[in-house]
């Protein structure tokens, strides 16, 4: 492949796939999925509202509102049918593009929103959501997930962990650890990674020479590649390796195959790297549209449904604006606030002499 | 009053430890049957199973991200990393991750996590497994930062870490592992941030932790025949630093000499000097001066007696000292 030859366009066979770009329900012989007619709508529904929500914080960071966004657009169903599949005790370890995951274990849009503004470095409790903080360092959640996975078997809770990365990431030593200690203490983890063909400009070969959901099987444990913009497949898949882990079974990893539609960040300019063919391709594969014409096709949802939708992602939209321009700057004292957990004199010192010294200017 | 070595008082305290809090865990390279390359998780192993002392894959970042998972889990995990100059494939998972998520989470977050590292020279290793890289680790805010220098602070100091709901970087001199002790091991140790005096003096403060304690000790007492009385300060806290006991002794003394084995470009003592200048400076009879290793990577052994701080070069300071 040349370097300027458009990626990943061609469906490997190997893929995992339930429900087709085209929105024709498959078979498949590892993996099926019984849904009902009200838990398709609902995928539906978290697919717009997540894509509109990523929309919203893309204009924000335009305006000047939000410092930078990393943007989901195109990934939406590796997210929300990765997500979905959790149960309440289960565990997810994101990086600091999922937002779809987020929503699926009730994280307030607004408050991701935070760390891209500049006020936080992430604003959830993370034992509220069994949603941990993103993490920007690539790959170093994987070990956390991996350690939680651990203290979850010693706890004989019947739960697991699921750890999101990207294609990247798959280079880094932490990710390759956490795969050797995840397999080698059986823990109950899922690896997650949205291979979405892009790390910010380096196409997957710098990354790979073999398909990643193969690398599993050289650190002893099952590796599967699904359409990481089939929403069905990849809640299948999803929902199977964890139930797998949860049982004793130990890791595994998915490789969700999907793109990333947007830039890698609203820092990112694409056009320097990527050519526009590749994009168009991927539009055609668009994880929304090919649920969307399941349920048209399949009598499941009609005009007024999607005009609902629609309405709910618009006033969601505005809403999150709203907030995001409410959200007050933390004061000076914030600063020194949550270092430690125990009081630190040093810390405490300098807090007193430089809310002291700012005091001074208010005279 | 039991007599006990370094090693011996640090793996007391890592049992009593483990008895008083189910969720206590040991983990690292070699921990489990063979009790550690320096024994101090000797027999732990036996008596808590493999659940609670974990012979971990040879891989120091691992260690401590899935000692943070443990944490975030619940757990109270004491890692080991097996010597000093392996700490750094670790780096990126303390100073990224461990030192900053408490902050990253409003407080939402506690982590929980003793870091153990024998730290300095004087065994006669090869590269790597002599060094002494503490300001590395005060520089990272999030992190506390404490080095013992007797069996009787080991054995409380690992105890009150272990307590401790910040991470900390416990360094531990592996020079002085096989030093013998008294330890009363009924006493309640001073609070962890705390200095102390290990040796009252009036004339001149010794500055000093881990390793060097002993080595100024000794100076001290070789001083007494020059008629110097010189005191010593065990910092034993490095992050935080206990500044009230040390600007107390050297407003008292007037004069002060920084020991460590790091080297003494941008090192600890940088730190200590420019802070005593600061708040003693109407006192001090003389600049503070410093001892410690060179700029450069530590030597091969058989160098190593010219490149560590010893007596004589500690005497050399503190005669220096009273030329002003």
């Amino acid at each position: 492949m040349t370097s300027d030859a458009p990626r990943g366009v061609e469906a490997p066979p190997e893929l995992v796939q339930l429900l087709t770009p085209e929105g024709e329900r498959v078979e498949h012989p590892d993996y099926d999925i019984e849904l009902t007619d009200e838990e398709v709508r609902s995928l539906y529904r978290d697919l717009v509202l997540v894509r509109r929500v990523d929309l919203e914080a893309v204009a924000l960071q335009r305006q000047g509102e939000l410092g930078i966004w990393a943007s989901l657009l195109g990934q939406e169903a590796a997210q929300i049918g990765s997500g979905r599949a959790l149960t309440d005790a289960d565990m997810a370890f994101p990086t600091y593009r999922e937002h779809g995951v987020a929503w699926c274990r009730d994280v307030d849009p607004v408050r991701l929103l935070g760390l891209f503004r500049g006020v936080n470095h992430g604003g959830w409790d993370p034992a509220e959501h069994n949603f941990h903080l993103y993490t920007i360092v690539i790959g170093s959640q994987t070990l956390h997930a991996v350690g939680y996975a651990m203290g979850m078997q010693r706890d004989g809770a019947e739960a697991a962990t699921i750890v999101y990365f990207g294609d990247g990431a798959t280079s880094q030593g932490d990710v390759n650890e956490s795969f050797i200690w995840a397999s080698v203490f059986n823990a109950p983890v899922v690896f997650f990674c949205q291979n979405n063909q892009w790390a910010i400009s380096e196409p997957l070969e710098k990354q790979t020479r073999i398909p990643l959901y193969k690398r599993a099987s050289g650190f002893g444990f099952p590796g599967v590649r699904v359409d990481g913009n089939d929403v069905f497949a990849c809640l299948a898949v999803t929902r199977k390796a964890l139930q797998n882990a949860r049982e004793g079974q130990g890791p595994m990893l998915i490789e969700a195959f999907t793109y990333r539609m947007g830039a890698h960040t609203t820092s990112d300019d694409p056009t320097r790297y990527r050519v526009a063919d590749e994009l168009e391709a991927w539009k055609l594969k668009d994880p929304i549209e090919r649920l969307k014409a399941y349920l048209f096709k399949n009598q499941i949802a009609d005009q007024e449904f999607f005009d609902k939708i629609d309405a709910e992602a618009d006033a969601l939209g505005k809403d999150v604006r709203r907030r995001c321009l409410e959200m007050p700057d933390p004061e000076p004292e914030a600063l020194f606030q949550h270092v430690y957990a125990a009081p630190h004199a040093l810390l405490d010192e300098e807090r007193d002499q430089y809310l002291t010294y700012l005091a001074g200017f208010e005279r | 009053m039991t007599t006990l070595t370094l090693a011996k008082a640090l793996n007391e305290g890592l049992r009593r430890s483990m008895e008083d809090d189910p969720k206590v865990l040991v983990m690292g390279e070699d921990v489990g049957r063979l009790g550690g390359v320096f024994r101090v998780t000797d027999g732990l192993h036996k008596d808590f199973g493999e659940d609670r002392v974990i012979d971990t894959p040879l891989a120091e970042s691992g260690i401590i991200g899935t000692a943070i998972g443990l944490a975030l889990r619940g757990y109270r995990p004491v890692c080991e990393i097996q010597f000093d100059g392996f700490v750094f494939p670790a780096a990126d998972q303390i100073i990224t991750q461990l030192a900053k998520m408490p902050l990253r989470s409003l407080g939402t977050l506690k982590l929980p996590v003793v870091v153990r590292i024998p730290c300095g020279g004087g065994i006669g290793a090869v590269e790597h497994h002599s060094e002494s890289p503490e300001a590395y680790f005060t520089h990272t805010a999030g992190l506390r930062v404490v080095a013992c220098s007797n069996p009787a602070d080991g054995y409380s100091m690992i105890q009150e870490a272990i307590r401790s709901d910040d991470p900390i970087i416990f360094f531990e001199p592996k020079r002085r592992y096989w030093d013998k002790a008294e330890v009363d091991l009924a006493a309640p140790g001073l609070p962890l941030d705390r200095a102390r005096i290990a040796r009252p003096g009036a004339d001149l403060t010794l500055l000093a932790y881990g390793p060097m304690v002993k080595t100024c000790l000794e100076a001290a007492a070789a001083a007494e025949e020059d008629g110097r009385d010189i005191e010593v300060v065990d910092l034993r806290s490095l992050n935080p630093l206990d500044m009230g006991v040390v600007a107390e002794s050297v407003t008292r003394t007037g004069r002060c000499v920084v020991v460590h084995e790091a080297p003494v470009f941008t090192g600890f003592g940088g730190e200590l000097a420019a802070r005593i200048t600061e708040q003693c400076f109407y006192h001090l009879e003389s600049p503070v001066l410093r001892v410690g290793g060179f700029s450069t990577p530590y030597p091969p052994s058989r160098l190593e007696e010219y490149y560590l701080p010893d007596l004589d070069r500690v005497l050399d300071a503190v005669d220096r000292a009273f030329t002003y």
